[in-house]
């Protein structure tokens, strides 16, 4: 039921909000179905976890093998409790903004969260599939119509990118369909499929594509940065926190567990293309003088890690339990990792929009100074920094941690090499962070910069709600990890392929 | 078959009405009442009502399927006609008889749809065609418009000429017309008989404007009167798709093997030429022209993947694609300017009309939630199962995704762009409107739920 409602609140929300043509009723309406979809993520949370509450299955495209079926196990919680605080902070920082049109702004900013919704609950292929064109749909028309002024080809670049992904996908879903022995969508029909590995290697790259393109995987992330400069803040805090995790959240559920040969394969290519990806954007990101590309580009170096490490727990354990134990260890880090991730950009996104609306620039080089000027915002700025750096006591930090070790006992033989080479990425990302506070906050002041800047009610609200999550789960882990435990557990032995590998 | 005695009824009817000098408003009440008593007669017909049982086995035979698609282009005629009926008017003096051309086209369809013998098949061909060259050349005055009836008329003659050529041949192989009974028991062709098939089959996909025999759509859709190219471009090619299904399924299903990789090759390069021709395209009418060879394209592979499947795809095809052509068409028809730039700002102006467009255009272009993209979804998996169905299948959606770009570039002139200063949009009337909107939630509701249509294939 909770799974349902999840999806119903921003869609029928949305649709509300697009009635009243008074901007101020519109946002009230898009408050009120964020915090209604949060607090049944919470309720769900805490109160009604029996997995009874978070299925849903109903008749649907019968002919096709399709049915209408929700199924939320932790990773599908955990991603469900991002998006809504990630709509609420949008709609949050986007209060006191001049939005023209306001009632289809933030009417179709739920209809965004209602598509994302169905793909992290989605447990039918053909639902994932629709819900997967629904987030991005909105998405599209979000970004050419607020956004900057290169925003028409940049979004078209962005949208042609993802349906070439996203149709190839679906010649991949419908192959798997045909294999199944009742001509079934079922994430578990597919589970059950034993594909013989000549069919796998090329069958992975159907889907791979697709979700390379939505996380950015180098070399496919070309539409990534343009992008997130183009549009509009909001978005782009939507785009980036919670819509790439959709990429991550897919390969999760729709790759490894079905096309476990495959993936294992062609591993070692992913990881080296992923830890290519980390060093190429990290070196970009130094060199960057506009704030929202080099969040863009440090966004793609932080997915690019949790990729490789993805990639790193494909593998036979020949049912040893030390390393199915340390599959497990890494896989819940990565979930953490799709969730503080998730919350730091978005606490990013906020402070390079509040920036670019007070000083009317988003370059780093006519910033400085305002360390001095406006204390309160340089404290946020600085903690949300940290945690992107993934310094202990931030969320960021078991997280990547973990990963690390995933990494560490992956059975490829380069491992020490990617390893390394991550590794790095830790102190490149160190050096762009810094060197953007450093711009930002200390130096000379200028004309801009010398008033100062003040936060609004809303906005210190959703700063501190980003805040206190980082500190929390910087110094409380545990939680996110004994709540991923049993789920982790079961996926780790169901990614295994030593079961191919004994007959 | 309740249709084609109403329809050749209702044509002969509408003949003479002109003599009777009524107004335009009366002219055309008749008209639409007249598709309407179509839609309905298909209806009772699927309930088992029939005006007059005809007994003509040997010659024609209605099934469920030519009767799910028989209503699906009825429904659509009249939807055409509520909302293009008004704009005929303006083409030329012969009003009343444009709508009984049409009405005897619908004569054809029936045939196309039903026929057991190779003569009827000819028959409606023909029939669906020559009002089709009048229809073409209908706005004398228009050199452009002679010219495009001139060179249907020519390359038409030919290709059914290609086609008379093929029943002979196959009469000379088999000595039969009969669908059932062309190929023989041993399912061994002959020569002749193979001939008499690729000449069948190429002249077939000359009438679905299927590369490389499409040559003539671009000039004679753009040359012919909007209104009746928005008829052209759906009903006709969507019948003479169906007809063509029907031939090689029930005649040559079990030459499949022969002719399959044909089907196969002649869809890819539909598919290619169609889009990417489509992407250069300046004039939004001549766009449609291309984007209907390329929607060929992806009804060919339902030929292609010949099957159950490939049936109810044919048939949400048919529906969606029409649906959603139709009603571009019938905006593009009341609009000042033609070319992608005469459609900045329309958003603005006429948010609704804008709404509706954007909801047929991504149907078109085959996003989830419409009509389109369930079409596009059976046609892949038919094609899928198929030899090399992999390949073709790839390409296909490669050549989707290029569509995207052509129609997406509508998309973004309504909403992304602003209009020039002194833009005049049509005013369109409530009405319009109304029908316009039944239009989209057609094309919404069938793209979520398609059983609501696809179940009469069945019950």
């Amino acid at each position: 039921m909770i799974a349902l409602l999840l999806f119903l609140v921003p869609l029928i929300g949305g649709l509300l909000t697009f009635l009243p043509n008074k901007s101020g009723m519109a946002r009230s309406l898009a408050l009120g179905s964020a915090l209604l979809s949060l607090a049944g993520v919470i309720a769900g949370l805490t109160l009604f976890k029996q997995p009874l509450y978070w299925e849903f299955d109903a008749e649907w495209l019968q002919t096709l093998g399709s049915r209408f079926s929700l199924k939320g196990d932790a990773m599908g919680m955990l991603m469900s409790l991002l998006t809504s605080i990630g709509v609420l902070l949008a709609v949050l920082g986007s209060w006191n903004n001049d939005v023209q049109g306001t009632n289809r702004f933030y009417g179709l900013l739920l209809w965004m969260q209602a598509g994302m919704m169905v793909v992290f609950l989605a447990s039918d292929a053909l639902l994932f599939y629709f819900g997967w064109e629904l987030a991005l749909i909105p998405a599209y028309f979000l970004c050419s119509i607020w956004g900057g002024e290169k925003r028409i080809a940049v979004t078209f670049k962005f949208f042609i990118y993802t349906f070439v992904g996203s149709v190839l996908m679906l010649i991949g879903l419908i192959y798997l369909q045909s294999l199944t022995p009742n001509h079934s969508f079922q994430m578990q029909a597919f589970r059950n499929l034993e594909i013989p590995e000549s069919k796998q290697v090329w069958l992975f790259w159907l889907f791979f594509l697709a979700f390379a393109i939505k996380v950015p995987v180098f070399p496919f992330h070309t539409w990534q940065p343009d992008t997130y400069e183009q549009s509009p803040t909001t978005v782009t805090m939507l785009l980036s926190g919670v819509m790439v995790k959709m990429g991550l959240v897919a390969m999760i559920r729709w790759m490894l567990p079905i096309l476990g040969i495959g993936v294992f394969i062609w591993s070692d290519v992913v990881i080296c293309l992923s830890v290519i990806g980390i060093l190429y954007a990290s070196l970009i990101a130094i060199r960057q003088d506009d704030l929202k590309r080099l969040i863009a580009y440090s966004s793609i170096a932080h997915m690019g890690l949790t990729v490789a490490a993805l990639f790193s727990l494909s593998g036979f354990s020949n049912n040893s339990n030390v390393v199915l134990q340390y599959h497990q260890v890494g896989f819940q880090g990565i979930l953490l990792q799709l969730f503080s991730h998730g919350i730091n950009i978005l606490g990013m996104w906020l402070l390079a929009d509040r920036i670019e609306r007070r000083f009317g620039t988003r370059k780093l080089s006519e910033l400085g100074g305002l360390a001095r000027t406006a204390p309160t915002f340089t404290i946020f700025f600085l903690l949300i920094a940290f945690a992107n750096i993934a310094l202990p006591l931030t969320n960021a930090f078991p997280g990547e941690f973990l990963q690390f070790n995933a990494l560490f006992h992956a059975q490829s033989p380069y491992r020490f090499v990617f390893l390394v080479l991550a590794g790095l990425g830790v102190i490149l990302s160190a050096i762009y962070t810094l060197n953007m506070v450093r711009r930002i906050f200390f130096g000379e002041t200028n004309q801009a910069t010398e008033n100062g800047l003040r936060l609004s009610t809303a906005e210190s609200l959703a700063l501190s709600l980003v805040v206190g999550l980082i500190l929390v789960f910087g110094v409380y882990p545990q939680a996110v990890l004994d709540f991923t435990n049993d789920f982790s557990r079961e996926y780790v032995k169901a990614i295994d392929i030593t079961r191919f590998l004994a007959k | 078959m309740n249709l084609l005695l109403l329809a050749a009824f209702w044509g002969v009817l509408m003949m003479f009405i002109s003599l009777s000098g009524r107004s335009h408003a009366t002219i055309r009440l008749i008209a639409q009442v007249g598709m309407g008593l179509l839609f309905l007669s298909t209806l009772a017909e699927m309930q088992g009502f029939l005006i007059y049982d005809l007994k003509a086995a040997e010659m024609f035979a209605m099934d469920r399927y030519g009767l799910v698609m028989l209503s699906v282009l009825s429904g659509c005629g009249f939807l055409y006609f509520l909302l293009s009926g008004r704009d005929m008017a303006n083409v030329g003096s012969d009003y009343s008889e444009y709508f009984s051309l049409i009405f005897f086209i619908f004569c054809g369809f029936v045939l196309v749809l039903s026929f057991t013998s190779l003569l009827m098949l000819f028959l409606g061909i023909e029939i669906v065609t020559i009002p089709l060259y009048i229809l073409t050349g209908s706005d004398k005055r228009n050199l452009k418009s002679n010219e495009a009836s001139l060179k249907y008329f020519l390359l038409g003659a030919f290709s059914t000429g290609l086609m008379l050529m093929g029943i002979a041949l196959i009469y000379g192989a088999r000595g039969t017309f009969s669908t059932m009974e062309v190929v023989g028991a041993s399912g061994i062709p002959t020569r002749l008989l193979l001939g008499g098939l690729f000449l069948m089959f190429f002249s077939l996909a000359f009438k679905v404007s299927a590369a490389p025999f499409h040559f003539w759509t671009p000039d004679v859709y753009d040359g012919a009167p909007t209104v009746f190219t928005s008829f052209m471009a759906t009903l006709v090619k969507v019948a003479a798709f169906a007809g063509f299904l029907r031939l090689f399924d029930h005649a040559f299903g079990s030459l499949k093997t022969t002719w399959q990789i044909w089907a196969g090759a002649v869809a890819v390069l539909t598919l290619i030429i169609g889009n990417i021709t489509a992407v250069y395209q300046q004039s939004v009418k001549r766009l449609l022209a291309y984007s209907s060879i390329a929607q060929a394209g992806f009804m060919m592979l339902g030929l292609y993947g010949l099957g159950d499947g490939a049936r109810e795809g044919m048939v949400l095809y048919a529906a969606s694609y029409s649906l959603a052509t139709i009603a571009i068409f019938s905006v593009l028809t009341r609009m000042n300017d033609y070319t992608i730039e005469g459609f900045n700002g329309l958003a603005k102006k006429d948010p609704w009309i804008a709404g509706i467009l954007a909801v047929c255009l991504l149907s078109l272009a085959g996003i989830p939630l419409t009509a389109g993209f369930l079409a596009k979804f059976y046609m892949l998996q038919a094609a899928l199962s198929a030899k090399y169905g992999l390949i073709v299948v790839v390409i296909a959606v490669l050549m989707a995704a290029v569509s995207v770009y052509y129609y997406f570039r509508v998309l973004q002139a309504m909403y992304f762009r602003a209009a020039e200063e002194g833009t005049q949009f049509p005013a369109f009337s409530t009405g319009f409107k109304r029908v316009l909107t039944l239009i989209a939630i057609l094309i919404l509701v069938l793209g979520i739920q398609p059983g609501l249509l696809l179940h009469y294939l069945y019950f």
